[in-house]
């Protein structure tokens, strides 16, 4: 399927790259990436992956819009408090790029859903706000071998790193077992720098669509940190942890499960 | 003597007994009771943390916990 003149236009500053051009272009275009979790490290991850011309983004997040989002999750609107997330996204991404595909789950990831759901998706990345989403976006990811990247931020730094499964580095390898609960404060306990995500996420972005493009260098093996307060960035190598309890050599997590002692969500109490 | 502290070279008073465990209290690094830490390019593990010596020209590094998105 051949580019349409308005889509050459569109991604006119995408062709003229040499590392992209109209194949490259065809490539996003015929991509399907995943996005967990619609706030403030989904947010930027939505709208630049939306304008670069994916093909079909998949956002889940079953939160609603709040007045103390708008501080942060820069795909929602003052007029979309009370909306569900995954609509006020859909809203956004159709409004910057029609050419996108984009299909809702209104749903938190679970062990029941998230590998029939990671399977539909060339690339994940993970914008959720609490560990037990992030352990099991990573277990997943790892036991279907589905690239991913991972974001975290709190108060004024980040970090991520992408995860290659059975190549590079994965979030067990670094940390084999969650925090216990209450032992991280959450950003609603500690507070986040509004622009903080749209660094991060950025970057992750960026990472989707290199790898889609199967250009560039991954952040793949090495973790990047960003300190907003000192502006450093740090790039930090991180070998495979034999000892890893899902990638390691000797295995002790071969299923997803729940981690539901774990889950907290940043802004809003779970009833 | 000195050790690289997340690259950053710091000067620590001499102390042959050093280990990851007592480094971790010497510097009061924050979560301190979950943090990974990273010895010369490997993970150590939690349950050598006591044992494991930590000698000049070591590179450390401290990796925390984010678990925002939100």
């Amino acid at each position: 399927m051949a580019l349409t003149d308005s889509q050459i236009e569109r991604y006119s500053r995408h062709i003229i790259l040499k590392e992209v051009g109209g194949k490259g272009q065809q490539k996003l275009l015929n991509s399907k990436v995943l996005i967990i979790g619609a706030g403030g490290l989904g947010a930027p991850i939505a709208l630049y992956l939306a304008a670069a011309g994916i093909g079909t983004i998949g956002i889940a997040d079953a939160d609603s819009v709040d007045l103390s989002n708008l501080q942060r999750q820069v795909i929602h609107f003052t007029p979309d408090i009370g909306k569900p997330k995954v609509i006020s996204a859909k809203e956004k991404i159709q409004a910057i790029n029609p050419d996108v595909q984009v299909r809702t789950y209104q749903q938190w990831v679970s062990a029941a859903n998230i590998m029939e759901l990671i399977s539909q998706y060339d690339f994940v990345v993970d914008g959720t706000d609490n560990f037990a989403a992030k352990f099991l976006i990573n277990d997943a990811c790892v036991l279907a071998g589905k690239p991913y990247s991972h974001g975290g931020i709190l108060q004024f730094v980040g970090q991520t790193i992408t995860v290659l499964p059975g190549e590079s580095t994965c979030y067990r390898c670094i940390f084999p077992t969650p925090p216990p609960k209450d032992a991280i404060p959450t950003c609603s306990q500690a507070g986040v720098i509004g622009v903080l995500p749209g660094v991060i996420g950025s970057i992750q972005a960026t990472e989707a669509i290199k790898f889609l493009l199967g250009k560039g260098k991954l952040l793949a093996g090495r973790m990047l940190t960003y300190d907003a307060l000192e502006m450093k960035f740090r790039d930090v190598t991180i070998n495979r942890n034999p000892n890893c309890p899902i990638c390691g050599e000797n295995p002790t997590i071969t299923q997803v499960r729940d981690e539901l002692e774990l889950l907290t969500v940043c802004d809003l109490e779970k009833p | 003597m000195t050790i690289t502290i997340n690259g950053k070279k710091t000067v620590l008073p001499e102390n042959e007994g050093r280990t990851i465990h007592s480094l971790l209290e010497e510097l009061d690094v924050s979560q301190r009771l979950y943090v990974t830490v990273e010895l010369n390019g490997e993970i150590q593990e939690r349950d050598a943390f006591e044992t494991t010596p930590v000698a000049p020209g070591d590179a450390v590094e401290f990796l925390h916990f984010m678990g925002g998105g939100c």
